[in-house]
């Protein structure tokens, strides 16, 4: 079973709750896969229209772990910030904590991710860093207090899927023991299948599913699609080879020269 | 006393951020605050006067990746 911070989960998708078509939508979308952990945001409120409050009222009644994120710092001061306030309005010590370099890329800005852990982690909060596969810096933000890691497989919204296997193979191979999530930049249920067979344990998915189609239906086949990468990287997965190797056996075959 | 709400100029009664918030209609609803750039508990609201010109921003649960 997953351990994150102390809260057992079984499933291993966690899904982000912007761009939806509908509330409506999203909430069959987080039934329907069966994903026990949404993230969420602040933003400013109106004290007319309140909108936030029956956003609130709706993640409430779905019964799952809320990860608060601090999309959009671009400093250890605003993700700081950020990260005070969300845990006050969603009560939880979890903070999926950003700090982003740049708006092309959202690329993160490591340097000030490192330094924001460490103040957070102080202050008792449970991060979960949106990072590079830098091997130095996730090292850096283990020794800040990070018990997971967040590398991305691709920029944010592109959809690319895992951009640098090389460096997340590494990383997975390096931090053994890490609970690992792959976060951003996913656009097929392939990719986290792909994710899965990598050995990292779960997959954090919102663009690509909320900007399907059918949304409830591109959850359900994430959420398939983790399962079965798991399932195959326990079943001890062939060794790919460059030559051609008949499957069929060649002895006893017929001749008709 | 003008203040500037979530980048918005607002004419308020009221000098705390408690009873700012009553005045702004936000009543009992799920927000974090924040004055002049600094985190704002909720404990503490009541005992925070706003001068002129003070920068207050009021966030609430919103959607997120």
């Amino acid at each position: 079973m997953l351990d994150f911070y102390g809260k057992k989960l079984t499933s291993r998708l966690f899904l982000g709750t912007a761009q939806y078509p509908s509330p409506t939508i999203l909430e069959d979308a987080v039934k329907t896969s069966g994903a026990q952990v949404v993230t969420v945001s602040l933003r400013r409120e109106s004290g007319e229209a309140k909108s936030g409050q029956t956003f609130w009222n709706m993640i409430s009644d779905l019964g799952v772990h809320v990860l608060p994120n601090t999309a959009g710092c671009h400093t250890v001061k605003e993700a700081v910030t950020t990260a005070h306030m969300a845990r006050e309005v969603f009560g939880t010590k979890w903070l999926k904590l950003e700090v982003i370099s740049d708006n092309d890329t959202l690329c993160p800005d490591v340097l000030s991710l490192v330094e924001a852990a460490r103040i957070l982690v102080e202050d008792d909060f449970e991060v979960f860093p949106y990072t590079t596969e830098d091997l130095s810096i996730a090292g850096r933000l283990l020794d800040a207090g990070c018990k997971v890691l967040m590398p991305w497989g691709a920029p944010i919204g592109t959809g690319l899927g895992l951009n640098n296997i090389y460096g997340l193979k590494t990383m997975r191979a390096h931090f053994a023991d890490v609970p690992l999530i792959i976060d951003a930049g996913l656009g097929l249920p392939s990719h986290a299948a792909h994710a899965a067979e990598l050995g990292f344990d779960s997959v954090l998915v919102n663009t690509a599913i909320a900007k399907a189609g059918n949304p409830v239906a591109m959850a359900k086949a994430f959420s398939i699609a983790i399962e079965a990468g798991v399932m195959a990287r326990t079943a001890d997965p062939m060794e790919p080879r460059d030559m051609a190797n008949p499957s069929t056996p060649v002895l006893g075959m017929a001749s008709f020269t | 006393m003008k203040i500037i709400v979530n980048s918005i100029a607002h004419n308020v009664m009221e000098s705390n951020i408690h009873t700012i918030l009553i005045e702004l209609n936000y009543g009992k609803a799920r927000v974090a605050t924040a004055l002049n750039g600094e985190f704002v508990t909720q404990e503490m609201r009541i005992n925070t006067l706003l001068n002129e010109g003070d920068r207050l921003e009021i966030l609430a649960p919103m959607q997120g990746g």
